[in-house]
């Protein structure tokens, strides 16, 4: 069993070196293919963890070697695969062996194809290696690898501007929250001796309260920046630079779920310390409300599924923080399924329409592209919570366990988000697909993309429908190691009510959409409308101006506070004390050339002068001999000798 | 009492010639305000009772030195005044002051310790003169050989820095090669 | 008044002092020569003083000694200062700077 562990994670890693080989050449198509067969052998591999998990076989751990042996501290490299890790190893290698298939076609035109997936291998690798690890320093690892191949990524076509300056958004604003999550390692290592899971746990329970509520709040950071929680979240909507494989993939299915498989793999701290549960819950209703509120209005159709993973995310942080962990877990495998394929849809339609990104300029795409809107209806339906797609299963759990447990804020809030998750995702499909055609004007002629990518989406589609018959199975061999809490709603009168009472709001709402969106009257707003110039409009246009306020109040400060510290400080103070020590060693060279300035009447006057220090020290070594028990009382009674 | 007198006599003296001797302008007064110094000197050794030293400071140095000094300074232009650069005289005063204080103190400890002992003490009922040869005959003959064997090198060296034409060695040639030369010489002189 | 070691030894430093001023002082090169002619013979009053009042000769051979080195070196002196005026023209001291450093 330990051979296909390492079989699943290093096969991406192989990819990825191999596909680097070619970085720098013109596309070759075996750059772009055989990373794609070797994360099908990963995905194999994991499926073989996954048949052995569930068959009840025993967790596979393995020690690879020793990274760091020193004093006290031992951390290993160390691998488990357990039912938690190998849940999200089959997520990861399954969405992203059907992200690197299409991006064989999507990016078929691009300069860097080579280098792509050399990047994108290279993510699945680090993804996998914090997933797999079984200690915290290996997650930390990681952690940072996905964080720089997401940099590589979104920055991937380097040469514009807006690409670059939003893939160091992303790094930074994981950075500041890496350094919470450091913190959290730190504190875990120095209370309990261990950054082992299974140690670092045990020894938990016996800590006092307060410690447990630091680690939490701080590991909850690290997962705050990788997850986009507020405050930390705007960098997941300018992601949206990166190619579309890449939102695929890293921005809906496995980078932004980390910070959510963190607050699992910790469910035994979390449990702990339920105040911080109840705080990471109203986070994550209040990211869920916030995020779908801006997507209401945004013209961007990648942005508006990227807020609607960061609704999503909201979803999974209020789950997790609820203590039900494994519905949070739940929750992120659907999702993953089906935002994916909502994304690649996206890709389709903006390769058709020359990478136009407003969904008013086009319309009446349904006729021409008839796979990818079946594809990303379905995965719109999914999303929207119906049954008996995958997301009811998922989502409305979710909303069960915030009513069971009487938290009746949040499950109000959660309810309200499912509404509007429903209406933005079909008001984008209906000025997509549905309507009147309003790209043939501005002068569009979208075609289907390639059957083949069809093809490798449809696997997602299916999964995204049956997901939820999985969840039986799913919950059977997941509660092996999470709290196997089960949500039943006190009578079953009250589940109906519920559950009809959800759907029909949903319902509601997609028709709504589509009433609104698919009229013939729609026009290309161009900023004079009545709707445009409101205030509520321009708030959500501008994304509450948050971005505006960090750019203002907290990066034009820095920059102006770096400035300083480099001309004052590091110029004047630093650089001035470096300089002056040479400068000394000069002048003093240049002083003393003086000596041997070959007059001979200086040299006389240098050698009288050297004559006397001569006869001074001679002078005073001998008294110091004369006097030497004197000076050795005198020595010692200060302590020196 | 007359020690007294004569010690401070020519204690004076001696200042007095000496501080001529480095402050004047004029090199001529210098040289004869040094040659004066040294007479006093000898004075000085004699009042100590080192009569062979004395007889000896008066032969070798008022005599031989300072008659190499005055045939040194026929060389030069001696009566052209001598430019004194003046570096900063409390510098130059003060060093030496420091210094000589420093030597006195160096010279003076042991002796403020009493941890002298005569190496070669004097033996009684001799002269001073007599003393010496004792001393220098047994005790320092090496040094005396060697100092023997300086004087020659420092001579010769003397007659080869200032010979002229000392790559012909007259007494190789007869008289009539020795005239030759001479008319050569004569005429190159002349034309 | 009693004449002791310590009145020679003062005269000594005086004159010590006065030759290290000339040293110092002095530009041209022969009058530089008489100054280091005042340091030596103010150590050898100091030598012989010593001597007298110790009851020891060393002093005396030790000034002996000194006397003929002086002679030499004079000798010597003088004759390298001729060339150097042949050459130079002048014994200026500030002329003699061809080793500078």
């Amino acid at each position: 069993m330990e051979k296909y562990l390492y079989i699943a994670l290093f096969a991406p890693l192989v990819g990825s070196m191999f596909a680097a080989l070619f970085g720098a050449k013109p596309k070759t198509l075996i750059a772009g293919l055989l990373p794609s067969i070797l994360l099908l052998v990963s995905l194999v591999a994991s499926s073989i963890l996954l048949l052995h998990i569930l068959g009840g076989g025993d967790v596979v751990h393995v020690e690879m070697m020793t990274w760091m042996a020193t004093g006290d501290l031992y951390i290993p490299f160390g691998f488990v695969v357990d039912q938690v890790s190998v849940t999200m190893m089959m997520v990861v290698t399954l969405v992203s062996t059907v992200v690197h298939f299409y991006a064989i076609g999507y990016m078929d035109h691009d300069k860097g194809f080579n280098r792509f997936f050399a990047w994108l291998s290279a993510f699945v690798f680090s993804m996998l290696i914090l997933v797999m690890s079984d200690n915290f320093a290996g997650l930390f690892i990681g952690w940072e690898g996905v964080g720089l191949c997401s940099w590589g990524l979104i920055g991937f076509w380097y040469h514009k501007e807006s690409a670059t300056w939003a893939a160091n958004e992303a790094f930074i604003m994981n950075r500041i929250a890496d350094l919470g999550m450091l913190i959290g390692i730190f504190l875990v290592y120095w209370n309990t001796g261990t950054l082992q899971y299974a140690e670092a746990f045990a020894a938990m329970q016996s800590l006092d309260i307060e410690i447990l509520t630091w680690m939490g709040i701080f590991l909850f950071i690290g997962a705050m920046g990788k997850s986009a929680q507020f405050p930390l979240h705007t960098w997941l909507a300018d992601a949206m630079e990166g190619p579309t494989p890449v939102s695929a993939l890293i921005h809906a299915a496995t980078m932004v779920t980390a910070g959510v498989y963190l607050v699992v793999r910790s469910n035994e701290l979390y449990a702990l310390i339920p105040n911080i549960g109840l705080f990471i819950a109203s986070l994550g209703a209040f990211v869920a409300i916030f995020a779908a509120s801006m997507a209401l209005v945004n013209r961007d159709i990648k942005r508006v599924i990227a807020y609607s993973t960061l609704s999503q995310l909201g979803y999974m942080f209020a789950a997790a923080g609820l203590g039900a962990y494994w519905v949070a877990l739940f929750h992120l495998m659907a999702h993953a399924f089906f935002k994916a394929l909502l994304f690649l849809g996206a890709g389709n339609v903006m390769h058709a329409m020359h990478d136009e990104l407003d969904p008013f300029k086009m319309g009446g795409l349904g006729k021409t592209m008839k796979g990818t809107m079946i594809l990303m209806t379905l995965a719109s339906v999914a999303l929207a919570g119906i049954f008996p797609l995958a997301g009811f299963f998922s989502k409305d759990l979710i909303l069960e366990v915030a009513f069971v447990d009487y938290h009746f804020i949040i499950y109000g809030v959660l309810l309200l988000t499912a509404g509007l998750t429903a209406f933005y995702s079909f008001r984008i499909i209906a000025l997509i697909f549905h309507g009147e055609d309003r790209h043939t004007a501005l002068g569009h002629h979208p075609h289907e993309a390639y059957s083949f990518m069809l093809w490798v989406m449809a696997p997602l589609a299916v999964l995204a429908v049956i997901a939820g018959a999985l969840k039986g199975t799913y919950f059977e061999m997941v509660t092996t190691v999470l709290p196997a809490t089960e949500y039943h709603v006190h009578s079953a009168a009250t589940y109906w009510i519920m559950t009809i009472g959800t759907q029909l709001f949903v319902l509601l709402a997609i028709y709504f959409a589509y009433k609104k969106y698919i009229s013939k009257d729609i026009k290309i707003p161009d900023g004079t409308s009545e709707m445009e110039n409101s205030i509520g409009y321009k708030i959500l246009k501008n994304q509450y101006y948050i971005p505006y306020f960090y750019e203002e109040f907290l990066v034009k400060p820095y920059r102006e506070l770096s400035k300083v510290l480099w001309k004052q400080v590091d110029m004047k103070v630093v650089d001035a004390t470096v300089d002056g020590i040479a400068g000394i060693i000069y002048t003093t060279g240049e002083k003393t050339r003086d000596m041997q300035s070959g007059n001979l009447s200086t040299m006389l006057k240098w050698m009288v002068a050297g004559t006397i220090a001569m006869l001074s020290l001679a002078v005073v070594f001998g008294l110091a001999v004369r006097h030497q028990d004197e000076i050795n009382t005198i020595l010692s009674s200060l302590g020196v000798m | 009492m007359f020690e007294a007198i004569a010690f401070y006599l020519f204690a004076f003296l001696t200042i007095a010639m000496f501080f001529i001797t480095v402050t004047t302008s004029q090199a001529l007064y210098a040289l004869t305000a040094l040659a004066a110094g040294m007479i006093f000197i000898s004075a000085f050794f004699f009042i100590l009772g080192a009569d062979f030293l004395g007889a000896i400071q008066i032969v070798v140095y008022s005599g031989a030195v300072m008659a190499l000094y005055a045939f040194g300074m026929m060389f030069f232009d001696t009566t052209r005044e001598v430019k004194e650069k003046n570096g900063n005289k409390y510098i130059v005063v003060g060093m030496s002051t420091l210094a000589a204080i420093l030597v006195v103190a160096i010279f003076a400890a042991p002796m403020v310790s009493e941890n002298i002992t005569a190496l070669y003490p004097v033996i009684e009922g001799a002269g001073n003169t007599q003393q010496v040869g004792m001393v220098l005959f047994t005790k320092y003959l090496v040094p005396f050989e060697v100092a023997a064997i300086m004087l020659l090198v420092a001579m010769i060296s003397g007659i080869v820095l200032a010979g002229k034409k000392m790559d012909l060695s007259l007494t190789l040639y007869n008289t009539a090669e020795i005239d030759d030369m001479k008319k050569d010489q004569a005429k190159k002189v002349l034309s | 008044m009693e004449i002791g070691l310590n009145h020679y030894l003062v005269l000594s430093t005086i004159l010590f002092a006065i030759g290290l001023v000339g040293v110092m002082r002095r530009k041209n090169l022969l009058l530089l020569f008489f100054a280091t002619e005042i340091l030596l013979n103010s150590v050898n009053i100091a030598f012989a003083a010593i001597s007298h009042f110790y009851g020891d000769l060393t002093g005396q051979m030790f000034a002996f000694f000194v006397i003929a080195i002086a002679a030499s070196e004079v000798a010597v002196g003088l004759g390298l200062l001729i060339v150097w005026h042949k050459r130079h023209g002048n014994i200026d001291l500030d002329s003699l700077s061809t080793m500078r450093g």
